[in-house]
């Protein structure tokens, strides 16, 4: 057994490390004061070959596998979760899907421009009644003279509105309890897209509803086969966890760091509040669980890189991740006292942007009832 | 174009440093990163590389065998190879031997133009790059914070006191670089992949043809006689801040004519 990263992985945490440093942390509070998408970061990451890491370089991705993505990805969040989930949403929901079940014609339409993040894709299953269960999905679309003829919406799609996003993916019905997905290229007639969608946290990053009327996209655009949307829905998902559970693990390491810094500058009776007994013990908690935390990351990023079974941990590292990062923005605040409430901290924006790791990719309540299925209960 | 930068592996400016009583000397057994000035020095070999449309950036450095993670960075970046001199008699090699070996080095690559970033954050020594090219009988800028190549001869522009010098010499040449002179790069995921089969080449001292009596402490002309803690800072004074803190600043400097 080794547990040490290869020296490329490490390279990848220092670099994606500085970058966010130097180049996120300055316009962090700003981008979310201003709900302005991280254009300009986006480009900058893309030319760092970031926007996708685990597309193989014949499709102009970075070649790199689950475990850079994920060190990436926790580094980004570890700074700005709003970034971080651009990152995360393009290239787990948005590329995956048309790597994965793409022909090899539509790979070579879509991919290159996705996986170098020249344009970035999102991924539109949720619906305003189909969220935990996401099979119950009422969109509808019907093959008409050589087209699907798509109608019905969708809701809370991240990266689906932004000036360079290029295409959704999106599951419907195209028959009878029988879930398909199709892509459906930005500007195509019918495919109408909210303006942004105002919410509590990752306000830098792009939320939108769909409505799709008499949209009608070629027929070449069925991803797969027929009737194949759910299944692959369900394998987007188990691999978007590692990712979402990656961001738990940056965002309470980024909570735990603002606390750390904070207790022991911050005197209180005259002395660090660092020195007094329930601030050390509230820090040595989340150092322990982040230890556990990231282990669990790691450990779900390996086995999709060996293409073994992943599901089970990946799930087990969303759910423990999910609310490891809820006690720690929420320990990392009190440490903070007030001032942690206030804007200028970035412990307020960490803590807002922390509640949706419980809730996007699959509820808390929906991990426990993928792992209870995996103990065969 | 063959561009060599000497880079040196220093311990992590973030983790805590300490001398070592016994062998008076910096305890290295931590993480090591590559020194920031050099990593300015790879920037610019490779703009140069960039602008001339091609040739070779090749690292140069001497320090145990651990440091060719450290050198994985450079090579990230964009550098073609490394030499890395590592050889346990080589340590404790103080100015005058490290750029002996180094010199040695160089002489085998014959490289067109030398760059070294202008120090190192761990000695600060700042004077390598002059005695390599001493020893090498090369025409040696340093700080410097422009650099351009044209017909056979390197111009450096220098940041003075009070404006700029602009001195040029025929390649090849010695540049010591100051850290105004670019804004690095950061490696790229292609370039962090394909940085594993870079070759990194290990050479003793012996294959340089350093003799033995020329490197480590035999090699060394200074030695370390004692190492004391910096004297405690004297008449410091807290002002804490009750709302006048900028004033009372203020007033502090003024007081002694700071400002
Ligand atoms: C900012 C943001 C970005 C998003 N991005 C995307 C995106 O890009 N693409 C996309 O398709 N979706 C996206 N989503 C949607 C997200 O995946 C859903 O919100 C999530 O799956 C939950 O669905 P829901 O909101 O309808 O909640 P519901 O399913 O209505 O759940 C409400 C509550 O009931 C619980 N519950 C539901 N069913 C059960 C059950 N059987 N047993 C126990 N408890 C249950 C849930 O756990 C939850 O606590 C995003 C959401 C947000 C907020």
């Amino acid at each position: 057994m080794n547990l040490d990263l290869s020296p490329e992985h490490d390279l990848i945490r220092e670099t994606v490390r500085e970058f966010a440093l130097e180049r996120i942390a300055p316009v962090a509070e700003e981008l979310d004061r201003e709900h302005r998408f991280p254009y300009e970061l986006v480009a900058e990451l893309a030319d760092l070959g970031l926007m996708g890491i685990p597309i193989p370089e014949t499709y102009g991705g970075g070649g790199g596998d689950t475990l850079s993505y994920a060190i990436a990805i926790e580094e980004l969040t570890r700074i700005d979760s709003s970034v971080a989930i651009t990152v995360a949403a393009h290239t787990s929901l948005g590329t995956m899907p048309i790597f994965l079940f793409g022909t090899e014609e539509q790979k070579r339409r879509w991919l290159p421009e996705l996986a170098s993040g020249r344009r970035l894709a999102a991924f539109g299953l949720t619906e305003a009644d189909a969220g935990s269960d996401a099979g119950a999905t009422r969109t509808r679309a019907e093959l008409h003279d050589g087209s699907w003829v798509i109608g019905g919406s969708k809701i809370f799609i991240t990266n689906a509105g932004t000036d360079i996003t290029g295409c959704v993916t999106i599951t419907a019905l195209t028959g009878e309890g029988e879930v398909s997905n199709l892509i459906v290229p930005n500007g195509t007639p019918g495919y109408e897209i909210s303006g942004p969608m105002r919410k509590l946290g990752w306000r830098a990053s792009d939320t939108r509803e769909l409505s799709f009327r008499e949209c009608a996209v070629p027929e070449a655009n069925l991803l797969g086969r027929r009737g194949e949307g759910f299944r692959q829905f369900l394998e987007i998902l188990d691999g978007g966890r590692i990712s979402i559970a990656a961001m738990g693990v940056g965002l309470a390491q980024g909570a735990y760091d603002l606390a750390y810094a904070y207790a022991k500058e911050r005197e209180q009776f005259g002395k660090p509040i660092s020195t007094f007994q329930a601030v050390q013990f509230k820090l040595a908690d989340m150092a322990t669980e982040l230890e556990a935390g990231r282990a669990l990351v790691y450990k779900a990023a390996w086995l999709k890189d060996q293409g073994r079974p992943f599901a089970r941990e990946a799930a087990m590292a969303k759910l423990y991740t999910g609310e490891l990062s809820n006690r720690a923005v929420n320990w990392s605040l009190q440490i903070h006292g007030g001032y942690g409430y206030m804007d200028e901290f970035a412990i307020s924006r960490l803590y807002r942007d922390q509640k949706i790791l419980e809730i996007g990719e699959g509820t808390n309540e929906v991990q426990r009832m993928v792992i209870a299925k995996h103990l065969g209960l | 174009m063959k561009i060599a930068v000497c880079v040196k592996q220093v311990p992590d400016a973030a983790a805590p440093r300490r001398l070592d009583p016994q062998t008076k000397r910096l305890d290295r057994s931590g993480e090591g990163v590559l020194n920031a000035f050099d990593v300015h020095a790879v920037e610019e070999a490779l703009r140069l590389k960039e602008a001339a449309g091609g040739g070779e950036v090749l690292l140069v450095t001497m320090a145990p065998e651990g440091a060719q993670d450290t050198l994985r960075k450079a090579l990230a970046m964009g550098a073609d190879r490394a030499l890395l001199i590592s050889d346990e008699a080589a340590a404790g090699s103080d100015l005058v031997a490290t750029s002996y070996a180094l010199a040695k080095a160089l002489e085998r690559e014959e490289p067109d133009l030398v760059l070294f970033g202008q120090q190192a954050s761990d000695s600060d020594g700042a004077v390598l790059w002059a005695a390599v090219a001493d020893r090498l009988r090369l025409p040696t800028i340093s700080q410097v914070a422009e650099l351009s190549l044209a017909e056979g001869r390197v111009r450096g522009k220098r940041q003075t006191e009070f404006g700029y010098d602009v001195i040029e010499a025929p390649l090849p040449a010695v540049v010591a670089v100051s850290d105004a002179i670019n804004e690095p790069r950061y490696p790229s995921l292609k370039g962090i992949m394909s940085a594993k089969s870079k070759p990194q080449e290990l050479v003793s001292l012996t294959a340089l043809g350093v003799e033995p009596d020329r490197a480590g402490d035999q090699g060394s002309r200074t030695e370390v006689y004692a190492l004391g803690d910096p004297p405690a800072r004297g008449d410091s004074q807290k002002i804490s801040d009750d709302g006048s803190g900028a004033e009372q600043i203020v007033a502090f400097l003024v007081e002694r004519r700071l400002v």
